[in-house]
């Protein structure tokens, strides 16, 4: 095995920073705005009655079921058939964020449903409700024990996030493509790619680590 | 859309479900074994695998997948690219597998291994007898999620020109300037797919309820 593969990656080590930096950059407008959506979601299904339960569930089902790829793919290319035109960065965080809020509220509601009931039944007669009782009751220990299960769902953001090289958004995978064609040294590039999505997602495993201890000390 | 579209539609379904149940059918025991060696804690190789897990958790199914097509023809490797596609499906998946298992392992309790020693039992007799009958049992649900995640993972295989579902669908797409019923229809066989594992994964469970039961 020789390192001159290595050597040529480092020479054209802009063109990688500039896909990293826009991979974390997706990651980070698209976790937030599917925290947010999630989190939107997860109200619905607390608050709402039936006729609001059931269909957002079946849609969380369905989102669940279906590829991220194929999402992608219909918000790009689909949804100029409904006269709406995205580009492909737009589309990209849109189809990241719509899908992985999916998941946020799913693992919110598990969270929710292991919680012992009194806390809530105790603050309804206390006469909390609406929007109150969520923020200040229901959400705090639902908030404590998901934040692995949200971890791991950011991790599977920046995992996902490596689909849109397919609508030409150009992040990490795209850069480490584009140097891999131009000087043919796919083993390098991909190698440096892949080892940058490890310290990602080894980033994210550690916030986790951190945000439980002091989460732990304050408790 | 045209008949043959149809026809092609149904073909990439074909292929897609083959691709994926034989990165299962790897990806599971390869997974089983990575977790016994850090089970057995094999000196050395224990945190090599560690290491390798994580590497794998971490990675991109497409940027795998671009690794494995591109970069073993250079190391003087050619493989077809259905190979490489089923290859790397079943990377990553035995490294999901291998938590897996890993976890059922270390719940398993240490009592019954005792009393199968205390009982002469051998080692790999004690595995084949006692842990893995308990392991499928308690890994499944854990596995069956993980088929679907691979299942999902799957359209990276169209990157590299695998015709599945996703491949057919975007190819009508193009040629045909209507995206979205090709679309639909390939999301409507992925909640097919995806539906029957789920349906068989409770229908088993099920079964295991109403037996401890008896």
């Amino acid at each position: 095995m020789n390192f001159h593969g290595f050597e040529i990656v480092w020479s054209q080590r802009d063109l990688m920073l500039n896909g990293l930096l826009l991979t974390l950059e997706i990651v980070a407008i698209s976790s937030v705005l599917a925290a947010i959506l999630g989190f939107a979601v997860f109200g619905m299904l607390v608050q709402g009655g039936p006729a609001i339960v059931r269909p957002v569930k079946a849609a969380i089902d369905v989102i669940r079921a279906v590829p991220f790829m194929l999402l992608c793919y219909l918000l790009y290319y689909g949804l100029p058939s409904t006269g709406v035109t995205l580009d492909n960065m737009t589309a990209g965080i849109t189809a990241l964020a719509i899908y992985n809020a999916a998941y946020v509220a799913e693992l919110l509601r598990g969270a929710w449903k292991a919680q012992p009931p009194e806390a809530d039944e105790a603050a309804r007669a206390f006469g909390f409700h609406g929007w109150r009782l969520l923020v200040r009751i229901i959400m705090p220990p639902v908030l404590l024990d998901a934040v692995p299960m949200l971890g791991n769902q950011m991790i599977q953001v920046i995992k996902d996030s490596a689909f849109l090289v397919i609508i030409t958004v150009q992040e990490l995978t795209y850069a480490a493509n584009e140097i891999q064609a131009t000087y043919y040294v796919p083993f390098a590039s991909f190698v440096c790619a892949i080892l940058f999505y490890w310290i990602l997602c080894l980033g994210v495993e550690g916030g986790v680590r951190g945000l439980l201890r002091v989460a732990e000390v304050r408790r | 859309m045209t008949a043959v579209d149809y026809l092609a539609l149904l073909a990439g379904a074909a292929n897609t479900i083959a691709i994926s149940a034989i990165a299962i059918v790897l990806g599971s025991p390869l997974g089983l074994m990575l977790a016994l060696v850090r089970w057995a804690k094999v000196p050395g190789l224990d945190g090599f695998v560690a290491v390798l897990v994580s590497l794998l958790r971490a990675t991109p199914s497409v940027t795998l997948m671009l690794l494995v097509y591109f970069a073993l023809p250079v190391l003087g490797i050619e493989l077809p690219r259905v190979v490489a596609a089923v290859a790397t499906l079943a990377l990553g998946s035995m490294a999901y597998n291998c938590e897996i298992w890993r976890g059922a392992l270390l719940a398993f309790p240490k009592d019954q291994l005792e009393a199968a020693k205390a009982f002469g039992m051998r080692r790999h007799l004690r595995f084949r007898q006692i842990v893995l009958p308990q392991l499928l049992r308690s890994a499944l649900p854990a596995l069956v999620n993980e088929m679907t995640l691979l299942v999902k993972v799957s359209p990276a295989i169209a990157v590299i020109g695998v015709a599945d579902v996703t491949r057919a669908a975007v190819r009508i797409g193009a040629a045909t300037y209507e995206p979205v019923p090709p679309f639909t229809i390939a999301l409507i066989i992925y909640l097919a797919i995806i539906g029957a594992l789920v349906l068989a994964q409770r229908l088993f469970e099920n079964r295991q309820l109403a037996g401890n039961a008896i």
